[in-house]
């Protein structure tokens, strides 16, 4: 059953529920984030009508840094303008950023605690047409490894907009990540965000589906189809992987014996991996893994290529079956 | 600026015992990198002894100081001996350099350290940094000058140029590289492992402004420095043409000192060179 307390999207399992890419959440997020304080930044790499910091650059045109295609150059600069006081936040794909400037995050952002904030546009198999290259599916592996960075990645526009003004705020680096495509709002403006904080947007005690990211959405339908099936699914949103909100997911795991993680991202050092470390440690149930399973996407329409690479609805619910098959 | 013979006198001495500064250190370390620090002594006695850095040692965090980026970060040991002589830190801290604890780590950690802006390592990182801090101060019209020590065997990463072109473009005339231009990397000389010239072309076609000097004339390198701060809407770079491993005779220009510690024979053969160029007694160092 829903829980009513986060005051989800009324129509959230409407067949016409509104659709909104993540991304355009960033945009009006940190223009939003730009009003409030003076310090904040925006840096893009030659697409920032793609990654929607455009929608900062008309708003404090003064304030918008085109670096040009050069993405290290980006995050060191990021990292200068942070030293002197700026709140700069740094945007192109996830696949250039943190993927190609990945060693300028570790030293110049990361280890010197510099306040840069780094978002992955166009992360996931969902990216569709362009293909493997432009598909960011590595991005929370290589951040979440490095020390002093938080890790987000948000369900919907909304919450994008609501991380976004959180990671302004708060003090160090903090990663998020977007999808390009129009993805269902699950969320209100009335639903709570903080960072660290997972929701848990369904009840149940059956299974405990943790999911981060639009496809949460799939996670939620699985389990309105499995509930007519007498299969109770808890649904969470475990927007923040780091620092992952450890008692949310061992409860979860307590109460539901059995865990099937959901992630547009590679299951190895992903989100779902995140979440095996917490419950090996503390309280080990047996979990099933949604996600690219170790190979390179290709080219299609998004809801196609989650599909055909097992990431849709059906083969979440087929997770759940086999993972409470799993309980002893 | 005008240097007195007896102010020329301190700032040669200085540098002298910088260098002494940096062999005791790495003697202490068992490891670490020889050539670069030795080289660039006269440059960082320039910088922190002259008077022309507006920085403040008992007050390293003051938010209007210029800014000095180290981007060759493995020649810190001479960074954090300058430091520690125009007082940011105690002098007795520099023997903890390399060890387990210290604030001294092998590669700069920035925050930890009075007077260490940024953390470096990997080559060419601090060009970015010191160019987003001449940018942000330009848009906050800041006077502070942003100085940056950049080696030249890191002209080989590319990152370095996509920096050196954004300078460039924005014209930042408040932004100074001082690069060590000593021909040497751990492979051997810079023109044989990827031949660097010609430089001063190259960052003239970038937008910049380039000078070239004799990086062990300390009047030079203040003098230029000078000249920098007169420069209108380019960045500067000061080519400082030094010798690896200046002042001790069997390090110098030999590319196998570039990543070496003296052992204790070796170190005490370097310390007795070193002061004996002092005019001290040359038993001391023994």
């Amino acid at each position: 059953m829903i829980n009513k307390n986060l005051k989800l999207n009324p129509k959230i399992f409407d067949p016409d529920v509104e659709q909104k890419p993540t991304r355009d959440g960033y945009g009006e997020g940190l223009v939003l984030a730009g009003q409030k304080d003076s310090r904040v930044v925006a840096l893009c790499a030659d697409i920032s009508d793609s990654t929607r910091s455009a929608m900062f650059q008309k708003a404090f045109p003064d304030r918008f840094v085109e670096t040009g295609i050069a993405e290290q150059n980006m995050m060191g600069l990021a990292a200068g303008m942070a030293m002197a006081g700026k709140i700069p936040f740094v945007s192109t794909y996830a696949v250039f950023c943190p993927g190609r400037n990945w060693d300028q995050l570790r030293v110049s952002v990361c280890y010197s605690n510099a306040n840069v904030k780094i978002t992955g546009a166009h992360a996931g198999v969902s990216v569709g047409p362009d293909g493997a290259t432009h598909q960011g599916l590595e991005d929370i592996a290589i951040t979440r490894c490095i020390p002093n960075l938080v890790v987000i990645a948000p369900c919907d526009a909304i919450e994008t907009k609501k991380a976004t003004l959180a990671a302004a705020e708060y003090v160090g680096p903090v990663y998020l990540r977007f999808a390009r495509e129009k993805t269902p709002i699950m969320t209100t403006e009335d639903t709570p965000f903080e960072i660290g904080k997972a929701l848990v947007f369904r009840e149940g005690k059956d299974v405990a589906i943790i999911g981060c990211g639009p496809l949460l959405h799939n996670a939620l339908l699985a389990a309105e189809e499995l509930a007519k099936e007498g299969i109770e699914a808890m649904v969470i949103n475990n927007h923040t992987i780091k620092p992952m909100d450890k008692k949310t997911i061992i409860e979860a795991a307590k109460k539901c014996g059995a865990i099937v993680t959901v992630e547009d991202h590679q299951v190895m050092s992903g989100m779902g991996s995140a979440i095996a470390e917490v419950l090996a440690e503390n309280y080990p149930v047996p979990i099933e893994f949604i996600g690219m399973k170790d190979k390179f996407g290709e080219s299609g329409d998004p809801n196609e290529l989650i599909e055909a690479f097992g990431m849709g609805k059906n083969a979440i619910k087929e997770a759940v079956k086999k993972v409470i098959q799993r309980k002893k | 600026m005008l240097i007195t013979d007896k102010k020329l006198k301190e700032l040669n001495e200085m540098a002298a015992q910088l260098r002494c500064d940096v062999i005791e250190m790495l003697l202490e370390a068992k490891s670490g990198h020889s050539a670069g620090p030795l080289g660039m002594a006269d440059v960082f006695t320039a910088l922190y002894f002259s008077g022309i850095l507006n920085v403040d040692p008992k007050n390293p965090n003051w938010e209007d100081r210029d800014r000095v980026i180290l981007s060759n970060g493995h020649i810190c040991p001479i960074h954090y001996a300058a430091l520690a002589r125009a007082g940011f830190f105690p002098v007795e801290e520099l023997k903890t350099l390399r060890k387990f604890g210290s604030r001294l780590q092998g590669h700069p950690h920035a925050g930890i350290l009075p007077g260490i802006d940024n953390s470096s390592g990997p080559l060419s990182q601090g060009s970015s940094i010191a160019v987003g801090l001449a940018y942000a101060a330009k848009m906050d019209h800041k006077k502070w000058q942003v100085y940056c020590i950049a080696g030249d065997g890191e002209q080989q990463e590319g990152q370095t140029w996509e920096a050196a072109m954004f300078a460039g473009k924005h014209k930042l005339d408040n932004l100074t590289f001082l690069m060590d231009r000593n021909n040497i990397q751990i492979d051997g000389f810079t023109e044989d492992v990827m031949p660097l010239e010609p430089l001063k072309e190259k960052y003239e076609a970038f937008g910049w402004h380039v000078l070239e000097i004799d990086g062990h004339n300390i009047p030079a390198i203040i003098d230029a420095i000078e000249h920098a701060k007169s420069i209108y809407e380019e960045p500067v770079m000061i080519i400082c043409h030094t010798i690896p491993g200046k002042g001790v005779n069997f390090m110098e220009w030999k590319p196998e000192w570039h990543g070496k510690a003296p052992n204790q024979e070796e170190a005490l053969k370097a310390l007795k060179e070193l002061r004996t160029l002092q005019g001290r007694i040359s038993s001391e160092a023994e």
